[in-house]
Order: C-alpha cells, then sequence, then structure tokens
C-alpha cells in the first residue's frame, strides 16, 4: 500500500525551451488536494506552458514534474528515467481534465457527443451511461436542455460551460484552466467563473491560469506570479495582491487592476 | 412623395442594365444551340407519293445529330455492357485511391521522417508519370515480373507461386494502375483535409486522454471530410472519363464498346454521342449524391445547413408568386 501523497502537483526546478529560447527557467510550484492555484503574469511569461507541461501536451527539458505522486510522462524503476509509452501517458491525461482559451469544442458534434464521446472512447463507458452523466454535467453548469445544439450555435460563454463539462466527465482528479475567459465578451466571464466557483466549492484541485484577479483573490489558496520563466513571487492572495513586493508584480498589478 | 394608399412609401428598385444585357446574349445562345441539336439535313433523296397530277414529292431529311441512331444504341447490351466495367473501373480505382491516399496522408503527416519520406516519394512519382505509360507498364507486368510469389523477401522460401501473364486481366491491370495514380492525388486531398482542421481540435482530444488514432478517426477525420468530399466528387469524376483510357489494353469499357460498334457500321458520331450522354447521366446521378453528402458533413459548422434544391426551388417559386399581390394567399401557401 502506499499512501496517498499529500500533494496534487509538485514542480522542482522544471525547465523547457522552445528552438533557444528558454521559456521556463525553473519553475517551483506546490498545489495540495482541493487546493485552487492561480497563475498570473505578463503575455509571453510561460504560464500557459507550463499548465500544458502538467498534462503532457509539452514536454519538460529538465526539472521534476509530479501529479498526484507521479512523475509526468515518465517512470522511475532501478534508479533509472524510462520514458512512458503514448498509451501510458493517454491514460494519465485522462484524468487531468483541461479547458482552453478558445474552447475547442468538437465543432462536428452536438453538445451532448462532445461531453459522451470521451467517456465512450477512452473509459469505454456504456453509451447510456455516459448521456445520462453527460445530462446530470450539463445541468451543473447551466445549460440543461442544449443536448442538441451544435457549438456553433452557442455563445462564447455557453461554449466554455459545455467545455467544462466535458473536462468534467473524464472525472478528473485535476482541473487545468488555460485563460478560460479571455476569449469571452465582458458579460459572459461571470457565468464562467461562476461555474468554476461551485467547482471549487466542491473540492475540485484546480490550476487556474487568468487574468482575472477579482477571482484569483476570492478563489485562490494560493497565487503564484509568473515573469519571464521564474515565479517571482507567490502566497495568499490578498496578500500577494494587496501588498506585492517585488517590484515586477507591482509594475505588472497598477496595470491590470 | 408619392405614397400608397395605406400611406407607406413605394420602393423603386434599382434597374440592372448590364445584367438585362447578358441575359439577352446568354438566351440567344442557347437558342442557338437548341437549334442545332435539333436541326435536320436534307439526305439528297427524294420521296414522292401518289400518281399522276396528284404526286408530291419533297426532299428527305434526318437528323444533323442522328438522334434514332443515338437511342437506337443507348440500351444495347454491348453499351450498356461497356458501363457497366467503366462503372466497375471506377468505384474499384477510386476505392483504391481514397483508401491508399488517406493512408499516404496520413504517413506524410507523420513525424517520423522515414514514413513522410516513402509518402512523399510515392506521390511524386505516380504523379509525375503519364497515367497513360502506368497503364501500359501494369498491362506488360510478366515481361518485368513472370512470376509473383509471396514468401519471406531475399530468401527462397515461397508460400504461392503465380504466373503473371495467365492470372493477371487486363482489366485488373486497369484497376490497379488507376487506383495507383490516384492514391497519389488523393493524398495531396487528404493531407489538404487533414491540415484544415484546427490544432486546438487535436489538443482537446489529447487532453481528454484519446490515442494519436482515436483523435484522428473520431476528431479530424469527420472534421477533414469538409474539406476533402468536394474535390474527391471531382476526382470521382474525372475518374469516370479517365477510365476511358483502358481501351488502349483492351479493356471494352464504354468508351471501347462505341468504338468497336462505331468500327463496324462507321456511325462515329451517332456513337460516340451515345458514350458521351452515358457519361454526363452518370456525372449527374454522382453530382446529385456529392451534395447531399456535403451536406451531411456540414453538420456543426454552419447554423443554419444550406437548402436543397428542391427547398430552394420551392422558396424561389414563393417569391415569385408573391410579387402579385392578388395571389398572396398562393404564396403564404408555398411558404408554409
Amino acid at each position: 500500500m502506499t499512501e496517498t501523497p499529500a500533494l496534487m502537483v509538485e514542480a522542482i526546478g522544471v525547465r523547457k525551451h522552445f528552438a533557444g529560447v528558454e521559456v521556463l527557467k525553473g519553475v517551483d510550484l506546490k498545489v495540495g488536494r482541493a487546493e485552487v492555484a492561480c497563475l498570473i503574469g505578463p503575455s509571453g511569461s510561460g504560464k500557459s506552458t507550463f499548465l500544458r507541461c502538467i498534462n503532457h501536451l509539452e514536454k519538460h527539458d529538465a526539472g521534476e514534474l509530479l501529479v498526484d505522486g507521479q512523475l509526468v510522462g515518465y517512470e522511475l524503476r532501478n534508479g533509472k528515467l524510462y520514458e512512458r509509452n503514448d498509451k501510458q501517458i493517454c491514460a494519465e491525461r485522462a484524468r487531468i481534465g483541461m479547458v482552453f482559451q478558445r474552447f475547442n469544442l468538437f465543432q462536428h458534434l452536438t453538445v451532448l457527443e462532445n461531453i459522451t464521446i470521451g467517456q465512450v472512447r477512452v473509459l469505454k463507458v456504456k453509451e447510456d451511461a455516459a448521456r445520462a452523466r453527460a445530462r446530470e454535467l450539463l445541468e451543473r453548469v447551466g445549460l440543461a436542455g442544449r443536448d442538441g445544439y451544435y457549438p456553433a450555435q452557442l455563445s462564447g460563454g455557453q461554449q466554455q460551460r459545455v467545455a467544462i463539462a466535458r473536462a468534467l466527465a473524464m472525472d478528473p482528479k485535476l482541473m487545468l484552466f488555460d485563460e478560460p475567459t479571455s476569449a469571452l465578451d465582458p458579460e459572459l466571464v461571470g457565468e464562467v467563473l461562476d461555474v468554476m466557483r461551485d467547482l471549487a466549492r466542491s473540492g475540485m484541485t484546480m490550476i487556474v491560469v487568468t487574468h482575472e484577479m477579482g477571482f484569483a483573490r476570492e478563489v485562490a489558496n494560493t497565487v503564484y506570479f509568473l515573469d519571464a520563466g521564474v515565479i517571482e513571487e507567490w502566497g495568499d492572495p490578498r496578500e500577494v495582491l494587496t501588498h506585492p513586493t517585488s517590484p515586477r508584480l507591482q509594475n505588472f498589478l497598477s496595470k491590470v487592476l | 412623395m408619392s405614397t400608397d394608399g395605406d400611406g407607406s412609401i413605394k420602393v423603386v428598385p434599382v434597374r440592372h442594365v448590364g445584367r438585362w444585357v447578358g441575359v439577352a446574349a446568354a438566351l440567344v445562345v442557347v437558342a442557338m444551340i437548341v437549334h442545332t441539336l435539333l436541326s435536320r439535313l436534307p439526305t439528297g433523296q427524294r420521296s414522292c407519293q401518289g400518281v399522276g397530277a396528284s404526286r408530291v414529292c419533297h426532299a428527305v431529311t434526318e437528323w444533323r445529330f442522328s438522334w434514332d441512331i443515338v437511342f437506337r444504341y443507348f440500351t444495347t447490351s454491348e453499351i450498356l455492357h461497356g458501363l457497366l466495367i467503366t462503372l466497375e473501373l471506377t468505384v474499384i480505382a477510386m476505392a483504391v485511391g481514397i483508401v491508399l491516399g488517406m493512408v499516404l496522408a496520413v504517413m506524410r503527416l507523420s513525424p517520423n521522417r522515414v514514413l513522410s519520406g516513402s509518402a512523399w516519394t510515392y506521390t511524386w512519382f505516380f504523379r509525375g508519370t503519364p497515367v497513360l505509360v502506368q497503364l501500359l507498364v501494369w498491362y506488360n507486368i510478366a515481361i518485368l515480373y513472370p512470376r509473383v510469389s509471396l514468401g519471406i523477401p531475399f530468401t527462397h522460401v515461397s508460400f504461392l507461386a503465380l504466373h503473371t501473364s495467365t492470372t493477371f486481366t487486363a482489366l485488373e491491370a486497369a484497376c490497379i494502375a488507376l487506383g495507383l495514380n490516384e492514391a497519389a492525388y488523393m493524398s495531396e486531398i487528404a493531407r489538404a483535409g487533414l491540415l484544415s482542421v484546427d490544432e486546438g481540435q487535436v489538443e482537446a482530444a489529447t487532453s481528454i486522454g484519446m490515442v494519436r488514432r482515436q483523435t484522428l478517426r473520431y476528431v479530424v477525420m469527420p472534421q477533414a471530410m469538409r474539406v476533402i468530399i468536394p474535390p474527391t466528387g471531382n476526382e470521382v469524376i474525372s475518374m469516370l472519363k479517365t477510365s476511358s483510357l483502358a481501351s488502349v489494353i483492351s479493356v471494352i469499357e464504354l468508351l471501347g464498346a462505341a468504338t468497336n460498334i462505331y468500327s463496324a457500321n462507321y456511325e462515329i458520331m451517332p456513337l460516340l454521342l451515345t458514350a458521351s450522354l452515358w457519361y454526363l447521366l452518370v456525372t449527374t446521378v454522382l453530382s446529385i449524391g456529392q451534395f447531399y453528402l456535403e451536406r451531411y458533413f456540414a453538420r456543426g459548422a454552419l447554423r443554419t445547413p444550406p437548402p436543397t434544391p428542391l427547398q430552394r426551388m420551392r422558396h424561389d417559386l414563393a417569391g415569385i408568386v408573391a410579387r402579385f399581390p392578388t395571389r398572396r394567399g398562393v404564396a403564404g401557401a408555398l411558404e408554409r
């Protein structure tokens, strides 16, 4: 029996470069179970890249990245790191929900099919059970009765809520949000944040890349300020956002607040 | 300001003078075509009826396009058999082309250099040599390989051996030649389709744990179809006609059957017309099929699907009827 690790996500000195440019220069981060961490920072600071490393959409070059006590993408046996094969990586990924800035709903599938396809094809759930679960989730995100709509027929806010339901259908232990409200009209931001707030209250572990400082202050347990590939400052949101110590965070906050 | 009885202002639409001139010119051309198609020519003979003073004579004429002969041969067994071979060739060659083309497109997009390089080389070779040459090569393949056998490469172990010249018919050679050539073109069409699907779709599929094969099958392919189908319809129609090249390697398809008949009776034009009419007829059926296939795969891409031609005709008709105020009741009924 292995005991359940206390931390859901642990990053130690995570590095990543694209074509010679170092995007992440050693990122350290700890997220406990049922905790919410918000990643803030200027564009190009590596927030999204770091998030994508967590579910191995990007491969990190150096450092250690653990999700639920397991190395992401690798396995440690007899003092050697073995790269996991596609199937193992996909199985890991299925339990990490991801919500994208541009929703990325499957355009050719109805709302209901968007939510059932992962259950049926990946988790091998029976079609009926998957549909029942999908309807339940649609109700939870406030979209009951929109089963037969295609994504193009929905507003941005509605699409993003379907995307959250799609991720939740995989019964994830961790949810990643990559600027979930950045592509939305201002009046639609609230409905998506409401769903995320409920989700956090229900005990979901979440990492949220966001520019919504109000949301970060209210919901996050910890806020991380990422700038030029390093965590410049982190801590309790009320502390970090109201009394920033580093000049860079002070500068950043003066622009966004 | 002039107003109607009910107080609303009358709107005078813009007159499109250029458009009306164009319509008139187009109508003249259409009239000329119909006229020549239905024209008759004198044969140089005269036909007379009656005797003595009541004898009446007039010049004998015949259709310029010999429609009577065209339609006499239209459903003869030779022509119908040729048509069947043409359809068979088209279906088999396209099936080979589409399946192999898809495989080549996926290979071409593989991160593995050997796979993508092989796919590129295939396309380079089969697109770079004339299809007629390829037909002749496959027809004469027995010269290069008198025997084919199934076994382990580079050893003498063989499970099955066949004589090429006896087991490989001209029709099979044509199917293979046209199919392999088509695969080269289809692979480019399929590749364009795969590339047209947004990267975000792949990421979303990956993020819910789908492996590459599942992502391709359930997410990318269905969306790529929207881009793949129109040019593929083009290829099917093109193949229908390209299959007539098979007549040079003694496959008696539609054109081959027509040629066989006119080489015996010298009715060259009528038989070429017979074959052409069949090609047109099949193309028409294929185009209708393509329309509905496109409509099916467009689901989700548009908020409202485009109307079918029938729906459009009904709508147009309703629009015309609606112009006549007294018939407003009829227009309303049609709209509904």
